[in-house]
């Protein structure tokens, strides 16, 4: 039987590849069987490069055997999510607007992956324009839950977090703007890492809200999030919010123990809200953390419960003013029944957008609308202001927050979908980091009884990815448990 | 009374250009009405004294110079466009002349 290469992580692919224990052609074409073979039930992608993949797979083994090619992801086959700009195939965000458009350029991300040996497998699916927590707005397919099928992946990034925790890719790209790679990457498993704000570079990512919005990686271990966030990273001229911060070597955070580190645990975050196995899981991490020597500390921040309410009213109005742009004139759909200017732009955009990118697009004109300015987004930005002082004055008492991911673990398909408010509400951990820019990361803690993966979130200083790396990466080396594979064949 | 009225979300629609049919616009009312409802919790917070946070880092303007680059021929800017004549983007008429 042929080895399973696609159970490896990128770490240990580029390292048999690049010892020559087997080819980067070996090694995608097992990523691309497994695929074949679990992706009709998980459905991850909305679009594989089969040929496309083969072909780069062999052009690495040339540059390998004839240059002495050494690059840091060197035939590793990652997923990319659909809202970032490729070249190659389609980038529709899942949206019937964008339905059959091609890139004419590659997103900063996508060409960093490229240039260190990286092998595309394909583009993997999401709520349309990453408006979601479950991947059930998507217009081109549901993704199920690897570890259990019947349970959504979460959202917005589900087809990449799907794709890395049924080992269809070793590695994916997502973007995250409330929670959009942690959230997912907590419900299927894997390692999943929001950025700074600034971090890395955002062109090429189609924007949603574009003061929120960051690139990450979704990861099968720590190991694999440092590579993947030393290769993303940096600054780049075409994305003017990308700063001109030195990027550290990521992997030396790894192998560090954490003795005298401060631990924060936010007030806030640990109610009586917070119940069952989730808290459970989460106060077991917390003690592992302890016994690795880390000091645990209470932390407040009291602008907590303001946080969903800021975090609607920033991201629809940015959202509208950023979705504008799809009227129908130089790409993306034309409704054939206009015939005339206000026609095409109101068709195009009634027929293209699905029902939470017009309800999201609705909610932010109105907050920006004359007379209502104010009263919405301005006292928005405001209590930002105050969140994002919560932040900087708790991590005067500690080095990294921990908190939950989620408040649950992922929910069945089809529960949520008919309630946007109670949806929006689950997103209660992981936006208040967006809205203060700051990086969080989010790991597996556990299991439930019901076998469904549950969430440790990392939160971290501005720019300090290399402790939340160090606390990840001790904790996940004496967790105590492995995380497996999802029983999917 | 109500948070957000039909005529309200009609007025909005126009604004963001969207059509909506008569079931979504008094289901958006009623959706909208009660985030915007939930939303209004941030009164409860006096923010007179708070400067607004306008940009997600303390950066300063960046410069670059004023220097021609490569950018997208002609033929790849209109690759996607729904209509062309190989030289402009084709749209309905705008104004009528006759």
């Amino acid at each position: 039987m042929a080895k399973e290469w696609f159970r490896l992580t990128a770490h240990e692919i580029r390292d048999a590849v690049l010892g020559g224990a087997v080819s980067a052609e070996e090694v995608t074409r097992s990523f691309l069987s497994r695929i074949e073979q679990v992706d009709s039930k998980v459905c991850a992608y909305v679009d594989v490069w089969r040929d496309a993949a083969i072909s780069r797979a062999r052009e690495i083994d040339a540059r390998i055997r004839k240059e002495g090619f050494r690059g840091a992801l060197a035939g590793v086959p990652i997923s990319i999510k659909d809202v970032l700009c490729t070249k190659q195939g389609y980038t529709t965000c899942c949206s019937k607007i964008l339905r059959g458009y091609r890139s004419p350029f590659d997103a900063t991300v996508v060409e960093r992956l490229w240039e260190a040996g990286a092998i595309f497998l394909g583009k993997t699916n999401m709520d349309e324009f990453a408006m979601g927590s479950s991947t059930e707005n998507s217009a081109v397919q549901l993704t199920r839950n690897p570890w259990n099928l019947d349970y959504v992946p979460g959202g917005s990034s589900g087809g990449s977090a799907a794709s890395v925790a049924a080992d269809e890719a070793a590695c994916s790209l997502g973007s995250d703007t409330g929670g959009s790679i942690r959230q997912p990457a907590a419900c299927c498993g894997c390692v999943g890492l929001k950025p700074t704000y600034g971090r890395v570079s955002r062109y090429g990512l189609v924007a949603f809200a574009s003061s929120l919005d960051q690139i990450g990686p979704f990861t099968k271990d720590v190991e694999d999030c440092a590579l993947m966030l030393g290769t993303i990273a940096g600054r780049d001229p075409r994305d003017s919010t990308s700063v001109d911060l030195p990027v550290p070597d990521y992997c030396q955070a790894l192998n560090k123990d954490i003795k005298g580190l401060r631990v924060g645990m936010p007030r806030e975050y640990f109610t009586e809200a917070l119940g069952g196995e989730v808290r459970e899981k989460i106060e077991e991490a917390i003690r592992s953390l302890e016994k690795l020597g880390a000091e645990v500390v209470e932390v407040r921040l009291p602008h907590t419960e303001y946080a969903i309410a800021v975090y609607y009213i920033i991201c629809t109005a940015e959202a509208s003013a950023n979705l504008a742009r799809f009227d129908g004139v130089r790409y993306g759909y034309r409704s054939p029944r206009a015939t005339d200017m206000r026609q095409m732009y109101h068709l195009s955009r009634s027929e293209g957008f699905g029902p939470e990118v017009r309800r999201r697009i609705i909610l932010g004109t109105y907050v920006l609308s004359s007379g209502y300015y104010d009263a919405y987004y301005l006292k928005a930005q405001k209590v930002r202001s105050l969140i994002r002082q919560d932040f900087v004055k708790a991590f005067e008492m500690c080095d990294v927050i921990v908190t939950p991911t989620s408040p649950t673990p992922a929910f069945r398909i089809g529960e949520k979908t008919d309630d946007p408010l109670q949806m929006y509400l689950s997103d209660i951990y992981t936006i208040s980091v967006n809205l203060a820019a700051i990086p969080g990361l989010s790991m597996p803690c556990g299991f439930t009884k019901g076998g469904l993966p549950v969430g440790l979130q990392l939160l971290g200083k501005h720019f300090d990815e290399m402790t939340l790396l160090r606390v990840a990466d001790a904790y996940e080396k004496n967790r105590g448990f492995d995380i497996g594979h999802p029983p999917i064949n | 009374m109500p948070k957000l009225t039909v005529k309200d979300v009609e007025y909005v629609a126009e604004l963001a250009h969207l059509t909506l049919d008569g079931a979504t616009k008094e289901r958006l009312a009623q959706e909208l009405g009660s985030i915007l409802e939930y939303m209004d919790k941030l009164n409860e917070l006096d923010t007179s004294q708070v400067e607004p946070m306008m940009h997600a880092l303390e950066m300063t303007n960046i410069f670059r110079c004023d220097e021609v680059q490569p950018s997208l021929s002609r033929d790849v800017a209109l690759q996607n466009a729904p209509k062309t004549d190989g030289e402009y983007f084709l749209v309905p008429k705008i104004l009528d002349t006759e």
